[in-house]
């Protein structure tokens, strides 16, 4: 968990200078180049729109609490896509191209331990 | 490479079957399999068993040497293969690999999943780790959802409706309804489909494969062997398989599955047969949105016009082609780690003429398309009778 904390807190990807591509999460390889691809740091913006959107009501473990949630595909201005929530919004208010942004948030909660894990979602970006 | 064909098949009767565990399950189908195959337990000279998530939800693992146990073929060369939900599939590739190459004379095949002794949110879970575990089910992902995004993007793109979907569970429970191996023996109507309990907009309870108990197994040998034990051996003239990125965000499109796009080719281009052949499939219908996309990029139907064709009944039994004629996923049951199996057994019944009030008329060709995943794996195999 603590591996991902700079891509999960702070959306840390990365870039390949050989064929410009971005990614997130953050690659070591470039899976387009491969050995002639060069990897550097590239952070996101954190902002996209959605590309697909779903008003989740059955729940794995951990997310009882949590629905209904929308979890959705944002296609970041970088290029990547990412899986996240979108909170503090209706569906009926998103659609397919809607503008959002990320906000750090409180992701889960493993029920053994306690340990609360942070991470990003989404919110419109008016 | 040495040709090679099934000579025997089984299953048990797929469902939530609380009175009998894992390894009756395996040791029912093998058993029914090795008996259809007439061949003696100590000829089988090694077994690959496809399961994708015994360690989470009964506690077990090293499965493979546990089936070849009850099923009493020890000693055997027994190995387990796990992808996710293609791991059946996978296991039919991997045992006829083993035959064509030479090494093996006589494979058991097997696929299982016992998913009914841990409770739904459990399973759910435990299904999910098909997906990316970081990035997708850390997320709140889960395996309706995915499928939702693609639902989502095919009726965008292509104005695929929700009762277009809703017609594949129709057909599927229809198929089911005349198998007694299926989970559901009852057929639905779209107006039930369209108002069962959303699971993850816009798929509904009825738009998913339920959580289902079995196990399915066949017995492979060399072609030139197989006439000594059946009069109808079905030979596996193609196979084909292909990955691609374990998160659906990855990929470019969401309304095509590459993977089974490339495994097609494969399997087509080896088998030199194409879409057109094929009277019968067995395709992954985990979602009914998985049984558009699959009839599509099998080639069956163009891009995009997989819904109409299927509201039209041009998918039901014996029409212009024969879409899960065993119930499919959605009907007969999706035991993880069996479905693969199960396809290429009810694919064998079919070319044989064995399916009885479901049976196809003038097939000559069948295929089965085996997924993992939103999609990261996928397998696909073409059958023709060899008598
Ligand atoms: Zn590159």
């Amino acid at each position: 968990m603590w591996r991902r904390i700079p891509e999960r807190y702070r959306m840390a990807g990365s870039l390949c200078e050989n064929c410009r591509q971005n990614f997130f999460p953050r690659r070591t390889f470039c899976p387009i180049c491969r050995r002639k691809g060069k990897i550097v740091d590239k952070q996101m913006s954190g902002k996209g729109k959605v590309f697909a959107y779903s008003l989740v009501t059955a729940p794995p473990v951990g997310y009882e609490g949590e629905i209904p949630y929308i979890l959705a595909i944002i296609e970041l201005d970088e290029g990547p896509k990412v899986t996240a929530q979108i909170v503090d919004c209706k569906c009926d208010k998103l659609e397919i191209g809607t503008k959002v942004k990320s906000a750090f948030r409180r992701i889960t909660e493993d029920g053994d331990e306690g340990i609360i894990y942070y991470g990003f979602k989404f919110k419109l970006d008016k | 490479m040495r040709r090679v064909a099934i000579i025997g098949v089984g299953m048990s009767k797929f469902g939530e079957v609380w009175e009998r565990g894992f390894r009756e399950l395996v040791a029912e189908a093998g058993l029914r399999a090795i008996e259809d195959a007439k061949v003696q337990g100590e000829e089988i000279d090694a077994l690959f068993g496809g399961t994708m998530a015994a360690g989470r939800l009964i506690g077990q693992e090293h499965i493979a040497a546990l089936i070849a146990d009850y099923m009493g073929i020890n000693p055997t060369a027994a190995t387990r293969v796990e992808d996710a939900c293609a791991s059946g599939g996978v296991a039919l590739r991997t045992g006829m690999m083993a035959v064509a190459s030479g090494l093996h004379d006589m494979v058991v095949v097997g696929g299982v999943e016992k998913m009914t002794d841990v409770a739904v949110g459990d399973a759910t879970s435990a299904l999910g780790g098909a997906g990316d575990q970081e990035w997708e089910l850390f997320m709140g992902a889960t395996f309706p959802s995915l499928y939702a995004f693609i639902a989502q993007r095919h009726m965008k793109d292509y104005g695929t409706t929700e009762e277009q979907m809703a017609a594949v569970a129709v057909k599927n429970h229809a198929n089911a309804s005349k198998n007694k191996y299926a989970q559901y023996q009852n057929e639905i109507t779209i107006e039930q489909v369209m108002k069962s309990k959303v699971i993850a907009s816009p798929l509904k309870l009825f738009d998913c494969s339920p959580i289902t108990d079995g196990a399915a197994a066949v017995v492979l040998c060399p072609l030139d062997k197989a006439k000594k034990y059946t009069d109808t051996p079905i030979e596996i003239i193609g196979t084909g398989q292909a990955s691609d990125t374990i998160a659906l965000h990855s990929r470019e499109s969401f309304t095509t599955l590459k993977a089974t796009k490339i495994a097609a080719k494969k399997a087509y281009d080896m088998a030199k047969v194409g879409p057109k052949d094929i009277k019968v499939a067995e395709v992954h219908d985990c979602f009914t949105i998985a049984e558009l996309l699959a009839i599509e990029d099998l080639g069956f139907f163009k891009k995009g016009e997989g819904g109409k064709a299927t509201a039209n009944g041009e998918t039901a039994l014996n029409s212009k082609i024969s879409i899960n004629t065993s119930g499919g996923l959605k009907g007969c049951g999706h035991p993880v780690g069996a479905t693969g199996v199960k396809q290429a057994v009810e694919i064998a019944w079919q070319l044989r003429g064995d399916a009885g009030a479901r049976q196809v008329s003038g097939a000559e060709y069948g295929l089965t398309q085996n997924v993992g995943g939103s999609g990261a794996t996928a397998v696909v195999h073409i059958y023709k009778r060899a008598d």
